[in-house]
Order: C-alpha cells, then structure tokens, then sequence
C-alpha cells in the first residue's frame, strides 16, 4: 500500500481541520478507502481517521424524524429498534449488503460515500472518465452487464451506485448534515448523489473538506409499510442487478402514498417519483404495480449485455409491491 | 498513541497497545500497515489468513471489542487499546474451543485456508442474538466467508453442532 500520514481527530471541527491543505481522505470503517488505496485508485497522502468521533448515536427526534450518527455501522443501523420497526426497508437493504463482518465494520458516512464498482474504474490502466477524465469510457461498448446501469447514464459513465442503504434512504426521503471548514449546511439526500453527466468524476454534493456527520431519516408514512427486495447472481453478498425498496400506505385496498426507489440499474440510488404519482388513488393490484414499473423504466437506455435489467427491475417492483401489500395474517 | 521516531519516507511508525488474546500488547506501525498484516508478519501469529486482502473472502477474520471484522480492510492504528481475538485465542488452557472441536469432529475443511476466518465468524454468529439460528440464517450470515474447497456443507453441520457450547 501506498504511504500516508495518519491523523485521528477527536472533534468534528478537528477532523475538518486535519483534512485541509493537502490530499487527504477520511477514513471510517476503511472498506472502501482501503480497498482502493490497495490498488492505487485512491490516493491519499494524509489519512484522517474518524473513528474518535462522537456520531454513534441514533436519535428518535421530537418532529418524528430519525437522526443518525454516521459512525453508526450498518450491523447497528440494521437491528436498531427503531429502524426494524418504523424503516423496514432500510433495515433489509442494510443486511442484504455486503456480509457480517463489513457490515459490523461500514458505517452510514462511508456506505454513503461508497465508489463504483466498475472494474473498468477498479484496473487502473482501461480507459476511464471517472478515475481519468477525458480519457473515454471502457464500459460502453465493452463488458457492461452485472454493475452498469440503465437509467441516468451518459456517454460519459454508466456505472451503477452500488449501495443498497441509500436506495432505502433514496425511498425515505432524508436530508446529510455536513460540516466544513465554512460551518453546517444541510444537502436533501435526493441531491446528494450526482449523475455522471459530463463530468462523472464528480459523485456528490460535498465541498472540498465536508464530513458528513448525520443522515437524517424523514418521519415515517403514517400507516405505511415497506420492503426491500434485491435480485443478484447469487443469494448472497453480492451486489445488486436490479432492487427495489418500497414504501405503501394503502386505505381498505387504495393505495393513498407510495415510494419506489431502485438499485442496480441507475448511476445514483434512483427515486422513481412518477411511478410513484401513477399508483396514488389507484387499486393495489398487479395491474397498477405492472403499470407503475413500467413508468419507473420509460427512459432507461439499455447497454449490449444489461438490457434484461429492464425486465428484471420491472419485476423487482411489482413483487416487492406485491408484498408490502399483502394481507398479514 | 504516541509517535517514534523511527521513519520510512519521512513518515514516523506510531506505537499502540494492543489487548490481544488476553494479553498486552505494545507494538510499532506505520500508518498504511494493516491489523491483517500487523498480526502475521510483525507479530508472526499466522493462523489468521490473507486470501484476497480486498474484503471478499473472510480468511482474515478477527474479533476486534467481541465483533467480528476484516483485518486486511482496517489500519492497526486504528486500533490502538482495542481487545483482539484471533484463531489462535480461541483455546483455553490447551483445550480446544468447542468450535475447533466441532470444525474437527464434522470434517469441515479441506485444505484448511478458509477455517480461521470461518470459526471466527461462526463464533460471531453463535453470539448474536440477532442472527437466527436456521440453516439458512447460518448461511446468510457466513455468505462472506468463502470456501474454496467447498466445504459448505460441513461448515455449517460444525457450526450448528457448537450452538449452546459457545
Ligand atoms: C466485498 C465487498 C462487498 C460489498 N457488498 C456490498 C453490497 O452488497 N451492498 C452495499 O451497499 N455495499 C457493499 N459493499 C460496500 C460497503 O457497504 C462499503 O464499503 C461501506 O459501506 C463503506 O463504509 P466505510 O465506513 O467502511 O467507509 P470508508 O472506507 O471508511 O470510507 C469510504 C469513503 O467515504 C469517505 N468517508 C467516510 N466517512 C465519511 C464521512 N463521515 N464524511 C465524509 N466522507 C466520509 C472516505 O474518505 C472514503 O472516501 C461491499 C464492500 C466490499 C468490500
Ligand atoms: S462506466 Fe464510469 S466508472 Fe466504468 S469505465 Fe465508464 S467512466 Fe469509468
Ligand atoms: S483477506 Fe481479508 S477478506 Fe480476504
Ligand atoms: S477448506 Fe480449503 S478453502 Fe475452505
């Protein structure tokens, strides 16, 4: 591994400081940084370790909201009473993530913050505009079926987000508190990740410096109930080709509210608000759910091996909105 | 933590303590070497494996503060004061741990790469009241930890049998 210095902050404003004036990286749980610090992708020449941070809490506020530490790792997100009871689907999508051990290790600032998993962008040497700008995208016209995407692409990227939390919080509606060298501002967790458009090497809203210190849940839909539903090539730790998190309040068999968010298939953690418009005042039945999926794909751009997400996404819908509407016993 | 004053590119080595394996430990890294790295080529306890040193296999599996992590995806100095246990903790007073016991008994390795890492998380497992105790929520919860040799089956008889010892 390349060598960096090493600074542990005791206080946010400390780790802000410690960032500055150089290249310099945060480092959480380190399952993503150190993983591409390994092969060179990332390159930091100061690490500053936020583990001595006070952000492990998750706080149930007074207006309904959930505030979330983002030291708080995905194993302790996961099981928060909380979160098992009034945000199902974020604690789904959290456990079919990664595997015990990095989930004990992730944490919600880091799975935030989480890189693609393009192994264009990961091989250091083919032709990418998000590690190198300017130097063509490997992924159009090469082998582009298990973690590209279909919705949001441009001729520049088509890499998919790979993080299954923040389709659950894409679902929820959330707002990032972060701190900077200028002080806290707020950034809707919609307009947080960016699309590639023309300049894929920009992902996220941060300023140079900024440290996420919360993710704050919007209140539950009252009523409601969700589910997170993800399809791969294996049952098990691996990412998703195609996920749906979904939130539904029905009245007797209307549908009054819905939330559909997507994994797999687009370059952010993708909220699919007009499906979502379709199902309101409609019946909750295959037929509505069939027509909202196919809403939620009407501009999606399939690439010459992931064209069946597609197909595989519209699925993922109507069953996960199948189940959230099931009849409990 | 305090810095000394050895130096490799102008970048001093830290000293941290470590409680490992019940005991006291202080040692000298620097900031880019790894728990995983730390463990077996400064401390020379081998028993916990690098396979793919990227967080995909599970063979570096340790208990760091009683949670199961990945040791080649985190830095030894993040650790300083922390409490590890590695494979070669697990035995008390010669005796084997019910885990390695079982791991014996059920036959559940082949050439045994994977087995460190697969009883550290099995112990995990056993431990919390979170994970079910299904076959199948045994096997979700060890889907990081990858065989090889396909030992799967065996794996989980072990890890089923040393539920209630542990
Ligand atoms: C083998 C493997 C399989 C995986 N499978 C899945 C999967 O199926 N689904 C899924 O969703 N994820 C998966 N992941 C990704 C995993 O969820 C992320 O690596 C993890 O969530 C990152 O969190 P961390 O705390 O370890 O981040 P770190 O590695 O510490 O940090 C990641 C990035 O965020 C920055 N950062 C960290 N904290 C902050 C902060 N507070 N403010 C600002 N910047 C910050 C760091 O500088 C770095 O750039 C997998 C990872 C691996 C290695
Ligand atoms: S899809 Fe994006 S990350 Fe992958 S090669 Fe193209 S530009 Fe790079
Ligand atoms: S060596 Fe750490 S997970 Fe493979
Ligand atoms: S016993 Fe050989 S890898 Fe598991």
């Amino acid at each position: 591994m390349r060598n960096f210095e090493y600074q542990k902050a005791d206080s946010v404003n400390a780790a802000v400081t410690a960032h500055a004036g150089q290249a310099s990286s945060f480092v959480a749980g380190g399952t993503t940084l150190l993983d591409l610090v390994k092969i060179d992708i990332m390159q930091p020449e100061r690490v500053v370790d936020v583990n001595g941070l006070p952000l492990y809490d998750v706080e149930a506020l007074d207006d309904g909201r959930l505030k979330i530490g983002a030291m708080v790792s995905n194993t302790d997100l996961a099981y928060h009473p909380t979160v098992v009871e009034k945000y199902a689907v974020l604690s789904e999508a959290l456990l079919s993530g990664a595997s015990t051990s990095l989930r004990n290790k992730a944490t919600t600032g880091g799975n935030v913050m989480q890189r693609v998993r393009c192994p264009y962008f990961r091989d250091g040497v083919s032709a990418c505009n998000k590690r190198e700008p300017g130097s063509g995208c490997a992924a159009i016209g090469g082998h582009n079926r298990s973690v590209h995407a279909v919705l949001g692409t441009s001729e520049q990227c088509i890499a998919t987000h790979p993080s299954d939390m923040c389709v659950a919080m894409a679902a929820i509606g959330a707002k990032v508190l972060v701190t900077g060298p200028n002080g806290e501002r707020e950034i809707d967790f919609l307009d947080f990740h960016l699309l590639p458009g023309d300049s894929p090497e920009k992902e996220h809203a941060l300023d140079v410096d900024e440290l996420i210190t919360h993710v704050v849940l919007d209140a539950p839909i009252e009523g409601s109930r969700s589910t997170y539903l993800k399809l791969r090539d294996r049952a098990s730790y691996q990412f998703a080709l195609a996920s749906s998190g979904v939130i539904v309040a029905t009245e007797g068999n209307t549908i009054r509210d819905a939330r559909i968010a997507l994994g797999g298939v687009g370059t952010k953690p993708w909220r699919a608000r007009e499906a979502e418009q379709a199902l309101i005042g409609e019946p909750a039945t295959e037929q509505s759910f069939k027509k909202a999926a196919e809403i939620a794909f009407k501009g999606a751009t399939p690439y010459e091996h992931n064209a069946f997400k597609i197909p595989l996404g519209q699925q993922a819908i109507v069953r996960s909105l199948t189940h959230a509407t099931a009849a409990r016993a | 933590m305090s810095e000394t004053s050895t130096a490799a590119g102008g970048i001093s080595a830290c000293s941290i303590t470590l409680q490992l394996n019940g005991q006291r430990r202080e040692v000298e890294v620097y900031p880019w070497t790894t728990l995983l790295d730390l463990l077996r080529e400064q401390l020379h306890l081998t028993g916990t494996k690098k396979g793919c040193d990227h967080g995909q296999c599970g063979a570096c599996n340790v208990h760091v503060n009683g949670t199961v992590i990945n040791s080649c995806l985190s830095l030894a100095v993040m650790h300083d004061g922390d409490e590890i246990t590695t494979v070669e903790g697990l035995s008390e007073n010669g005796e084997l741990h019910p885990i390695q016991q079982a791991f014996l008994d059920e036959d559940a390795y082949q050439c045994g790469y994977c087995t460190a890492g697969q009883m550290m998380t099995a112990t995990y497992v056993l431990n919390s009241s979170h994970i079910g105790d299904s076959d199948d929520a045994v096997r979700e919860a060890m889907s990081g930890n990858i065989c090889r040799c396909g030992a799967y089956k065996n794996i989980l008889a072990a890890v089923q049998s040393t539920r209630g010892k542990v």
